[in-house]
């Protein structure tokens, strides 16, 4: 059995800046993955991260802009620790090699993005999350005498010891199909995000939510799942990222008659206001007949008012994408773009060290909600958050591990997870497929809990989620093999999807107003006085989704009404 | 919406039988990839076939494979541009060259690939001191590293490198393109140990046969093989670093006798490329060539009037195909993010204005 003191679970950013914290403390560190740490999903972040790092700017600016872009939902206390750790942890990026671009002085540039007061974003062409990560795992080959890898390795299970405290997992390796229990005194999440239960999505493959159901069902709480974000410009087809960069360099938004609508919403701000509020103002033109594109889906965003050659200095990755996936060369035309689910405020309930309330369980990176995005995240904060709790999570762990004995554990996990898995490839036939489940979850998600949401609308959806749990249970596979069965793992991680959908769909309708992501229809004004206040859910004895509330941290800003 | 039929190697490890075809047929938009071809047959019909993916973009680098015989990433080949190269109207889509095949399209990149990147010291060594902020570097650097930088290690590179099908020690594409990220980063302590180290290796910098596969292979645009040819300028320009293989010479020497001669003078060619006739590195090649030589002459191939004299001087055309590339302001050649010229500064909507009057 491999005992190790930290064991993090997903090699993105949060897993990586993790793993290296805690092994700066010598304890003996560990990092699993179910892909290969630069295949996560960390590496599509495109546009940069942030930091008060001008001269002119400060952290706490910084952070009054997060607490706004938030609608007042995150904790103000978790805010300021992220913007004021923010400069120093891109400088320590900065020094172990990330090629942050720079100005004419040779300093790091700095570029405008959405709901950001000044120029904060430092960024490597629009590949930085992939620049980032690439970067990170240099260090981990660097570190590799103290930082063991587990790559592609599937955790099956989180383990709850009799008193409560996590104490390993169970994982399987995709290659040989061996399982196997690993303990340890800390266990880090850090396996993203759930975009997955969505279609369509910029999300990878991979996201499929797995580290928000293991810990739910565990125990542990998810907050602010009702958060969604839908990101303002997207491909139509395929859901594919076009970055905020592009409007942070300067693109516009138009409608069918050339008009540039977030005049209307954010006269001040236009497209750099913030996701929600340019989503929002996207989805209003195309329901009231504006959109273009042949089925008036769609709105124009026109980067040919950036000059061309920072277009492709800085812009180089949807250049490609316009060019591969749309047939558009965006230097030259406009390209047809609509909102799509990109990204969850939400995720396991965290304090500011990562901790979650399951002892020795930790989390960080958008499988956590500390909560610093509450109900709407900035551009460029993701990365940032991913770094600042992954390293203090990865810190505080190995603390916790340097006065913890090392857990004992049986392996009963182990044998219900092998029967587990013999189950499902033993199913019949008779049912429904894998994949046909995860395509009508997709499909209902992206329809009643989307932009604009409504009490029957989310009803319906968390009906037909039941449904599909109960179609699940028995949805067939055709891979009985053990090498890479990725059959098998799309069964698992299904499983995960739905749990997580349905909490998302019981905190939205729960949350009767309208904030951040959640707009409600039926209750479209925000109510501080009744739901300034997080959703948690909790699994029920009966493996219903349970709902509690925990106060809004705030520290500095009162909330405010939200213009931009 | 078309019909298109994939034929996909298939390997079942545990099975004990060898490698097989396997035919599906999928409906979808003919833009859309051979990915997600693939995953509508394995979400529709066998979810056993076994191939790496996650973003579906061209950035996580997961699904390299062959199509057609040619290397690449699925996710980034439309289904029609497939079919076109296609030899019998079926997409043929089998795993990467160069790496043994684990399972289907799956093939062991950490036996072949990681292990080669791990070979070129693949981290930032840091200059001192290092400074409190970042440190003060040229614009133009960041930019240029960035190309080798966007390289998403999916491996495709790796799967058609010619050289490593002979040479199996040889490093690689990939693995030098990581190299040039170093060795171009001003932030970098060692860029010379870097080349030295990669100059001294028989199967370093100067295994590459420069035949062009990576370049096309790669998907990112990160020309591998341009890094290679970077790095061996550079550690023979800024490190006096000789070159093994006598290549940076000998590309001298042609240069040389073309702008002299307009037409290739071999008999200058060679010893030229050895440092000219009385270096003490060209006697023995002359020497060793003597017999190649006599063989020309008693074939008729050369008369010793053209061979020793060789009566043809550059004309005013090849003089001034000269003096106009070596005009040219300097570029950083090969690197997409810094070329274009300056009425790329101009906002393209104009430029697309004037196009269009």
């Amino acid at each position: 059995m491999p005992e190790h003191d930290v064991l993090i679970i997903g090699a993105g950013l949060a897993g990586q800046r993790a793993a290296l914290a805690a092994a700066q403390s010598g304890v003996s560190v560990a990092i699993m993955s179910k892909v290969h740490p630069v295949r996560s999903h960390s590496v599509a972040a495109a546009g940069g991260i942030n930091a008060a790092i001008d001269v002119s700017d400060d952290w706490r600016s910084h952070a009054y802009d997060t607490v706004k872009g938030s609608d007042f939902l995150g904790d103000q206390d978790a805010i300021e620790v992220m913007c004021r750790e923010a400069p120093g942890e891109v400088m320590h990026l900065e020094h172990i090699g990330v090629t942050f671009h720079r100005n004419e002085r040779g300093e790091l540039d700095l570029r405008a993005f959405g709901g950001a007061s000044i120029n904060r974003t430092a960024y490597v062409a629009d590949i930085t999350g992939q620049a980032i990560l690439h970067v990170l795992y240099e260090q981990l080959l660097k570190h590799s005498s103290v930082v063991a890898r587990y790559e592609e390795w599937f955790t099956t299970s989180l383990i709850i010891a009799d008193d409560g405290a996590c104490v390993g997992v169970v994982a399987r390796d995709i290659r040989s199909g061996r399982m196997e229990t690993f303990a340890a005194k800390s266990v880090i999440l850090a396996s993203g995000g759930a975009g997955q239960c969505f279609k369509p999505t910029t999300n990878a493959l991979i996201c499929t939510a797995d580290g928000m159901a293991q810990a739910y069902r565990a125990g542990a709480p998810l907050m602010d799942m009702e958060m969604i974000q839908y990101h303002p410009t997207t491909l139509a087809e395929n859901g594919f990222l076009i970055t905020e960069g592009a409007r942070g360099e300067g693109a516009h938004l138009l409608n069918k008659d050339g008009e540039r609508f977030m005049s209307k919403s954010a006269p001040n701000k236009m497209e750099l206001a913030s996701r929600d509020v340019v989503s929002r103002a996207e989805q209003t033109e195309i329901n009231e007949g504006r959109g273009v594109g042949p089925d008036g889906k769609g709105i124009y965003l026109d980067i040919t008012v950036v000059p061309r050659k920072r277009t492709l200095e800085a812009l180089r990755e949807i250049v490609n994408i316009g060019k591969d996936f749309a047939g558009v060369d965006i230097t030259r035309e406009p390209i047809i773009i609509q909102p799509g689910q990109h990204y969850i405020m939400g995720g396991v309930k965290t304090d500011i060290d990562g901790q979650t309330p399951i002892t020795g369980l930790y989390g960080a990176g958008e499988v956590a909600c500390v909560s610093v995005h509450g109900g709407n995240r900035l551009g460029a904060n993701s990365l940032l958050d991913t770094l600042i709790f992954g390293r203090r999570s990865g810190e505080h762990a190995a603390q916790r591990a340097l006065s913890t004995p090392l857990p004992r554990i049986s392996d009963a996990a182990l044998r219900r997870d092998a029967k587990m898995i013999e189950e499902i490839i033993a199913r019949p036939r008779s049912g429904r497929r894998v994949s046909e489940i995860k395509e009508e979850l997709g499909t209902t998600m992206n329809s009643h809990c989307a932009v604009f949401r409504d009490g029957p609308g989310l009803q319906s959806a968390y009906e037909t989620v039941h449904r599909l749990k109960e179609e699940a249970e028995h949805a067939y596979i055709d891979d009985s093999g053990t090498v890479f069965n990725q059959d098998v793992l799309g069964a698992i991680e299904l499983g995960y999807m739905l749990d997580t959908a349905e909490t998302t769909l019981a905190a939205a309708i729960e949350r009767k107003e309208s904030r951040g992501a959640q707009f409600r229809t039926d209750f479209p004004e925000r109510n501080d006085a009744e739901w300034l206040k997080h959703i948690n859910t909790t699994r029920g004895a009966d493996g219903e989704p349970e709902i509690s509330y925990s106060p809004v941290t705030i520290t500095q800003w009162q909330p405010e009404e939200r213009k931009y | 919406m078309a019909t298109f039929t994939l034929r996909l190697r298939r390997y079942d490890p545990e099975s004990g039988g060898p490698p097989y075809w396997d035919e599906h047929t999928v409906e979808l938009d003919s833009h859309r990839s051979v990915l997600e071809g693939i995953l509508q047959a394995k979400g529709r019909f066998d979810g056993s076939i076994g191939i790496r993916c996650s973003c579906r973009a061209a950035i996580c680098g997961s699904c390299g494979v062959r199509i057609n015989g040619q290397p690449g990433l699925a996710c980034h080949t439309h289904l029609d541009d497939a079919l076109a190269s296609a030899a019998d109207g079926v997409i043929e889509v089998e795993p990467m060259g160069n790496m043994p095949v684990i399972k289907d399209l799956i093939v062991d990149m950490d036996a072949v690939h990681w292990k080669k990147i791990q070979e070129i010291t693949p981290w930032l060594i840091n200059r001192e001191p290092i400074p409190e902020r970042e440190y003060l570097v040229p614009r133009d650097a960041m930019v240029d590293v960035t190309q080798s930088m966007a390289c998403i290690q999916c491996g495709a590179c790796v799967s058609d490198c010619l050289a490593m099908e002979v040479d199996s020690q040889f490093v690689g594409p990939a693995a030098l393109a990581k190299a040039y990220r170093f060795v171009g980063d001003p932030r970098d302590a060692e860029p010379f140990e870097r080349l030295r180290h990669l100059a001294e290796n028989p199967d370093g910098m100067y295994s590459c046969t420069h035949c062009f596969k990576c370049v096309d292979a790669c998907p990112k645009g990160v020309n591998p093989m341009g890094q290679i040819m970077r790095l061996r300028r550079i550690a023979n320009d800024d490190y006096d670093i000789e070159d093994r293989n006598n290549g940076y010479r000998h590309e001298h020497a042609f240069v040389k006798n073309i702008r002299r001669n307009g037409l290739l003078h071999e008999a200058d060619l060679l010893p030229d490329s050895y440092g000219g006739k009385f270096h003490p590195r060209a006697v023995p090649e002359l020497l060793s060539s003597l017999p190649v030589v006599i063989r020309g002459l008693l074939r008729r191939k050369i008369t010793p009037a053209k061979a020793l004299l060789h009566p043809h001087k550059a004309s005013k055309e090849v003089r001034a195909i000269f003096d106009h590339v070596e005009s040219e302001p300097k570029r950083y050649e090969l690197n997409l993010y810094v070329s274009g010229d300056d009425k790329d500064n101009e906002p393209a909507g104009a430029v697309a204005e004037g196009a269009k009057q």
